[in-house]
């Protein structure tokens, strides 16, 4: 025993988790002072993977910063596509084709699928279950086929362009996307059957990481995290881009608060998206997938411009000041996750560890688009 | 005391239903793909590294070495090297490397190409332990055999060559026409 536990006063120690560790999906290294068990004050250190998204943004051609969207959130790329294409096509006033749109939503669920998938899979990793692992990504790499017969990648795509999307989807796609559905829809209530029906998993989840609605607000929280807390918001629904607005879902929400709500709502999400995906596939109208007359060297006029998405995370937004050059003067990304981890250091007070990695991974953070 | 065995009860079967779906399990075909014996087939519009695309009717690229690739791309990997030959139109390319380490496959350079001459490439074999082997030259992938010698047009060739001539000739022409004019301007002096 060391010198510390012999001694007469009641003292504390620090611990770090991180950045190497399973458990925080990435290089996220957090500094905790234990009393024993017990957290007294556990502090997320960032900064682990900061590539400078936002200054290589202001160094290059708006053309030529594209692949970055791909590789800020790796598990929801495409929505970060969609938020950058409609920024820079809000700021220079393109209109983007009907059927264009259709597919960005029906990528942009697919892909959300695909995230909600692998964070299912590896926060009951976290928690000590191998197998659930196994069957989401099975479903996984369904998605992830049929994505690549689109965009040519598997993780980091790259395929909005400024006026529509890079390439037209075929028969094969649409055909290999209902089949997907068909197939996916009764997966969930076999994963509930399997895991959410499980006594361990109630135990370990059932009112662990309590986060009021109070205190998302005050940090900024949003997507699975806020929902879980019993707010309503959805930028699909409250600010509503794209076609969203005429496709047919609704947003779940659960009033428990604790980490059992935000996994509950992020399964419930799923279905969501096949409802959304398939609304989108009948609705899919004929014509280009491109704009006429988006200009090779572009130059959006003179202002200050946002947008903001719903990724799979939560509220993505971008803000940039063009000042009419072919580079925009300062660009800034909004990214959900660092809001939700913010809140860890609040949220975490007096929690046991093992109770605090299991609400860390509640809040599925993916740790490149938390320092971008 | 209830409470505590329903709550074993209702875990146990909890367990059990898990169970139940994972033994399944045992009885599917395995989809394990035997890797280097058997490998996956990739959908035409995978994003390998990018490829000079080989012209039917010529039998070599369409590269007019304009080098609009090499602007577009974000990190600068593509150099293209192209010189002027006598008695052919345009640019000659004479080397066109890509350094992979450094490509994102984001696809600015395949849109920038006007003739369509690059292309991605169906290829993702290609691990390697030495930094060199991602750095590849495209011409050179194009045609290991050897880079076939553009056709010279003879009609341009000897249009060239009088436009040489002529040009060689101008400066004593100017000269000789500067010397006339200023001999003319002290005349007028």
């Amino acid at each position: 025993m060391s010198s510390l536990a012999q001694s007469q006063l009641r003292e504390t120690f620090e611990l770090n988790i991180g950045p190497q560790h399973p458990a925080t999906h990435g290089v996220l290294r957090i500094k905790v002072v234990m009393d024993g068990e017990y957290i007294v004050r556990a502090e997320p250190i960032l900064g682990y993977i900061h590539r400078m998204h936002e200054k290589m943004g202001e160094n290059r051609t708006w053309n030529q910063f594209w692949p970055n969207m791909g590789r800020l959130d790796y598990l929801s790329a495409i929505a970060y596509n969609h938020c950058y294409a409609c920024l820079v096509e809000r700021a220079m006033g393109i209109e983007v084709p009907e059927r264009a749109e259709y597919i960005r939503v029906i990528t942009a669920e697919l892909n959300r699928i695909q995230s909600h998938l692998l964070g299912f899979g590896a926060y009951i990793m976290d928690l000590g279950g191998f197998t659930p692992l196994m069957y989401a990504m099975d479903e996984r790499e369904q998605i992830l086929d049929l994505l690549e017969s689109v965009t040519g990648s598997r993780l980091t795509y790259c395929y909005f362009r400024f006026g529509g999307v890079y390439n037209d989807i075929d028969d094969d796609f649409i055909t290999g996307t209902r089949a997907f559905i068909k197939r996916f829809r009764p997966q969930i209530p076999m994963y509930h059957k399997l895991v959410t029906g499980n006594v361990i998993l109630m135990d370990r989840l059932n009112g662990v990481g309590p986060i009021s609605a109070d205190l998302c607000r005050k940090y900024g929280a949003t997507g699975p995290v806020l929902r879980g807390s019993g707010v309503n918001f959805d930028v699909r629904r409250n600010e509503p881009y794209g076609v969203y607005p005429e496709l047919d879902f609704d947003i779940p929400v659960y009033h428990e608060c604790d980490s059992m709500a935000r996994y509950m709502v992020r399964m419930d999400e799923m279905v969501q998206s096949c409802r959304i995906i398939e609304n989108a596939l009948n609705k899919l109208p004929e014509g280009p997938v491109m704009a006429e007359k988006v200009p090779k060297a572009l130059k959006p006029p003179k202002g200050d411009f946002h947008f903001a998405v719903e990724a799979a995370r939560g509220t993505f937004s971008m803000r940039t000041v063009s000042d009419g050059t072919n580079t925009s003067y300062r660009m800034r990304l909004r990214s959900p996750t660092y809001s939700n981890v913010s809140l860890f250091e609040e949220a975490s007070r007096g929690m046991l560890l093992s109770d605090a990695l299991a609400f860390l991974g509640s809040l599925d953070p993916v740790i490149p688009e938390m320092d971008r | 005391m209830s409470g505590y065995f329903k709550e074993i009860i209702t875990g146990l079967k909890s367990l059990a239903i898990g169970l139940q779906i994972t033994n399944k399990e045992f009885f599917t075909k395995p989809i394990t793909l035997q890797y280097p014996h058997e490998s996956v087939k990739m959908t035409p519009r995978y994003r390998g590294h990018i490829e000079l695309v080989k012209d039917p009717q010529t039998g070599t690229h369409r590269c007019i070495a304009c080098g609009m690739c090499e602007k577009g791309c974000p990190t600068g990997c593509i150099t293209v090297q192209a010189e002027k030959r006598e008695g052919v139109k345009g640019k000659v390319l004479t080397a066109y490397i890509l350094n992979f380490t450094t490509c994102s496959l984001c696809g600015q350079c395949v849109e920038n190409c006007k003739p369509e001459a690059i292309n991605f490439s169906n290829e993702y074999n290609l691990a390697s332990t030495r930094r060199e082997d991602y750095i590849f030259n495209l011409l050179q992938k194009l045609h290991p055999e050897g880079v076939p010698e553009p056709e010279i047009d003879p009609e341009l060739l000897k249009k060239e060559r009088e436009k040489k001539e002529a040009a060689k000739k101008e400066p004593a022409k100017k000269a000789a026409a500067k010397e006339g004019g200023e001999s003319k301007a002290e005349e007028k002096s």
